[in-house]
């Protein structure tokens, strides 16, 4: 049951995202282009999507604890450090290079352009490398 | 349907997706933290591996039966994608989230890490797109 539920989770964030525009990086890069022709739909997909998550968290966890599983899993973390900061701009500039984060990267294999793959496989070896930076440093 | 309508619909499936991953699995619906958790190990790569064929699948399965892709062909060329690609895993990995943990999760859980998080990368796209665009009159092809 596990697998059948995270497949139908992630099936309904892959339609999520391709409903939203999100796999074409023309519209990515639209809205991130704030001082050309600005195109303002991810603002849509946000809202929709933070408000839902919002909504939809605090009724979950009046229960105890998930149906396939003994806990939530949230992370406890409150401290901003430098990883977080560096972690999270340089990302930004990946994001903004070529218009895909990780979830549209994924969405967009089926397309088949091969450099699709490439940015995949080249985010697989990013999360290796980063995993590799002590965790007192950076 | 107008974009912004179908943007905004669009959101509320991955918001409701993120709440059907929380009440199923516990779980969080980062995709780079489940994704880079097949990388490190992590001893439960089964719902990770069947949550990211749902995810792969997905605009697949509407080619198949609106019969129209809706996946837009890459912008930059191949060794910029390839950058990209590398910059976005490893800044995800050490900021701890992208677009969808911090973006989504963390922002409707009100994080402080992911509130800043998301300032932060919208920022820095933002920025280097204007770079890109209006400095550099773009990355040639």
């Amino acid at each position: 049951m596990k697998m059948v539920t995270a497949l139908l989770a992630g099936l309904l964030f892959g339609l999520g995202l391709s409903l939203a525009g999100m796999t074409d990086p023309a519209v990515v890069l639209g809205f991130l282009d704030v001082a050309g022709a600005w195109n303002p739909r991810l603002l849509f997909v946000m809202a929709g999507a933070v408000l839902t998550t919002a909504i939809g968290y605090r009724w979950v966890w009046r229960g105890s604890r998930p149906w396939f599983d003994d806990s939530f899993r949230v992370p406890d973390a409150t401290r901003i450090d430098p990883r977080l900061v560096f972690g999270a701009l340089l990302f930004g500039v990946g994001w903004g290079v070529a218009g895909y984060c990780p979830g549209p990267a994924f969405a967009s294999l089926s397309g088949g352009y091969s450099s699709v793959f490439v940015l995949v496989a080249s985010m697989a070896l990013g999360w290796w490398l980063g995993a590799r930076v002590p965790a007192r440093s950076a | 349907m107008h974009p912004w309508i179908s943007s905004l619909m669009g959101g509320v499936m991955i918001g409701l997706s993120a709440v059907w991953l929380m009440a199923a699995l516990g779980r969080i619906a980062g995709i780079s933290g489940i994704a880079s958790g097949l990388l490190a190990g992590a001893g439960d790569r089964e719902w990770r591996i069947a949550f990211l064929i749902g995810v792969v699948a997905a605009p697949w399965l509407l080619l198949l039966l609106r019969g129209e892709s809706v996946i837009g062909a890459p912008v930059v060329s191949l060794p910029w994608m390839a950058a990209a690609g590398v910059l976005v895993g490893f800044g995800t990995r050490l900021g701890g989230g992208c677009t969808s943990g911090h973006g989504v999760c963390g922002v409707a859980r009100l994080s402080r890490r992911s509130l800043l998080a998301t300032a932060l990368f919208v920022a820095a796209a933002m920025a280097t797109v204007f770079v890109i665009r209006h400095l550099l009159g773009g990355l040639g092809t």
